[in-house]
């Protein structure tokens, strides 16, 4: 194969967009290298739900649980002096799935909008509690001072820099890992039962198992976008466990289309940028950002990418 | 004996509340599969638009009246503008639900500032009652007899009026009642206006005690989601056995074990979502 042919068709835009990435520091200011990296966070938090919504059909509106359960994870083993990143982040993806796989007992024998209207409940009581309960979360103020975590290797996250191409590189590892995932045997079933719950039920899958680990998977891969955000934040208060994080990635999903391997970033990139151009320019934000909601659901329910397809046809 | 007592008619208050705004959500989700996340803005909405009439006219009827006017058009105008185009798209509905939970909340917090607020009791209700030797006072007793004349009004308007068994046949067999020759877009807009009116109401009646703020929204929406999890979606039997138990034990939690209040009423909905996933008076799915 001919170097000119890697860049032509599938892998043209993907590494055009590994060339932007890397040169990007060097091309805009530090706040707009903040941006492209609360974009990664949030498009591995997207991509993890996405493993429900888009490759199982079950519309989980209570994802936030396992990114705050990580993310407060994260706050509480940092302040008591844990600064290995990687003993963290294990830990993080392990209470996230853990707390996925308690939800998911309860969760899972229900369907559709009771799927949706339990797990919307079970997020929310975290959320409760966290801001209930300030004599360990400190409530609403939540827990500040936070730093950035040590990776070995001699490299220093201090700098935005610095953890902008470690958040890439993690946020790359997640995207091979659930390309491989959601490609082998495993990927194809939950795909089966977003299809046909009957149908792969008659062939003899076992579907509330393969919905329970892929519920599961799910949490494991909030989790690492939960302890992320902790750690670019630097605090970690209730808002970590919020509906309105959850709805957002949702969101996400449906504007940049959801089964598939790049949408939910897309959709990731497209909210960032827009919360923080709104935010930029009213102190009204939070309205605006309302009738953009609105707006995106009346023109671009079926994704972003549906004008295109409608026009096409 | 005085403590339990007190307790008890604090948590009964809380409970009939409760029924308010969970009643008005499980109507619109029974009847449209309809997940409302801004249910509690009606709340939100009602309570401050009632204290701004109230502080005009010092007359809490008027101010239920209007505020209660405004939020029915307020849902009716979300039900046939928006929701509509998504019917059974639950995602979609979520999504626009939420965008309206982020305009009125924000609109409030322009309109009337972030600093929490309580309404003024109805002039009639100020006092305190003694009940043996409890002194209680009078306007909680209020609220729980308006929670149970609500409830009754439900229950006849289900069971015994036209309307009623037409919603109630929409629940079972949508299409049923559309082949049928009913307007159903008119029962949706019907039921979508009652349930934000009985939200409405709950803001009015909840504002002279757990007051007004920012977030409360949300708080609200979180205590009706529990109950109609534990009492049944879709069932209005099950959101007042709901909500007398939400009440009772979040009032309970409050006063015992005031920081845990929370894992008090996530226990018990755990133990019922693994027993009956449907809840206790919900249908259960095949």
């Amino acid at each position: 194969m001919k170097v000119a042919e890697i860049f032509k068709g599938p892998f043209l835009l993907p590494s055009f967009f590994a060339v932007l990435t890397i040169l990007f520091p060097f091309l805009f200011s530090n706040y707009y290298v903040g941006l492209v990296i609360q974009i990664f966070i949030m498009a591995i938090f997207a991509m993890s739900l996405d493993i429900l919504v888009g490759h199982t059909g079950l519309p989980s509106m209570g994802h936030a649980a396992y990114y705050g359960v990580a993310g407060y994870a994260t706050g509480f083993l940092c302040l008591a002096g844990v600064k290995n990143f990687w003993l963290v982040v294990v830990l993080g993806m392990g209470l996230g799935g853990l707390t996925a796989a308690f939800f998911g007992l309860l969760a899972i024998r229900a369907r559709g909008p009771y799927f949706m209207l339990i797990t919307l409940a079970l997020s929310q009581v975290l959320w409760g509690i966290a801001f209930k309960w300030r004599s360990v979360t400190k409530g609403d103020d939540g827990l500040p001072g936070i730093g950035r975590p040590e990776i070995g290797m001699g490299i220093d996250l201090k700098p935005d820099l610095y953890f902008y191409y470690f958040t890439f590189a993690i946020f790359l590892i997640v995207l091979v890992a659930l390309f491989i995932l959601l490609n082998s045997p495993f990927g194809y079933t939950l795909r089966g039962i977003r299809e046909s719950e009957s149908r792969m039920k008659a062939l003899g899958y076992n579907v509330w198992l393969y919905k329970y680990v892929g519920f599961i998977f799910a949490g494991i891969f909030a989790g690492i976008s939960g302890a992320l955000w902790v750690y670019y934040s630097g605090f970690v208060n209730p808002s970590n466990f919020g509906v309105d994080l959850s709805v957002k990635a949702l969101l996400m999903l449906i504007l940049g289309g959801s089964g598939s391997l790049f949408g939910p970033s897309i959709g990731a990139g497209i909210i960032v940028l827009l919360e923080n151009l709104v935010s930029g320019f009213t102190e009204r934000w939070s309205l605006v950002l309302g009738i953009v909601y609105v707006t995106v659901i009346m023109l671009f329910s079926e994704g972003i990418f549906s004008v295109f397809k409608r026009g096409r046809n | 004996m005085a403590f339990w007592i007190i307790q008890i008619l604090n948590g009964l208050s809380f409970s009939m509340l409760l029924f308010l705004v969970a009643a008005g959500f499980t109507l619109i989700f029974g009847l449209m599969k309809i997940i409302n996340i801004a249910h509690g803005s009606f709340y939100l909405l009602s309570a401050y638009i009632g204290l701004t009439v109230l502080r005009a006219t010092e007359n809490f009827l008027l101010a239920t009246i209007a505020s209660s006017i405004a939020v029915v058009l307020v849902g009716i105008a979300m039900q046939s503008l928006f929701l509509r185009r998504f019917y059974m798209k639950e995602l979609q509905q979520v999504l626009l639900t939420f965008g309206f939970v982020l305009i009125i909340a924000d609109l409030c917090l322009w309109i009337w500032g972030g600093n929490p607020m309580a309404l003024p009791k109805p002039s009639l209700f100020r006092g305190s009652i003694w009940i043996g030797s409890v002194v209680f006072p009078s306007y909680r007793l209020f609220v729980i007899l308006v929670g149970v004349i609500i409830a009754v009004g439900l229950w006849i308007f289900q069971e015994k009026t036209k309307f009623g068994a037409i919603v109630r046949a929409g629940v079972d067999d949508e299409e049923m009642l559309r082949g049928s020759g009913i307007n159903i877009q008119m029962v949706f807009v019907g039921v979508f206006g009652l349930g934000a009116l009985l939200a409405g109401i709950g803001g009015m009646i909840g504002g002279p005690f757990v007051g007004v703020f920012p977030g409360v929204d949300i708080s609200m929406l979180l205590l009706a989601l529990v109950v109609v999890i534990i009492g049944g979606v879709g069932s209005l039997r099950g959101a007042f056995v709901g909500s007398l138990f939400v009440g009772l034990t979040d009032n309970f939690g409050k006063a015992l074990f005031p920081e845990l209040s929370l894992f008090t009423l996530f226990a018990p909905m755990a133990i019922i979502l693994a027993i009956r996933p449907t809840g206790i008076f919900g249908k259960i799915e095949e």
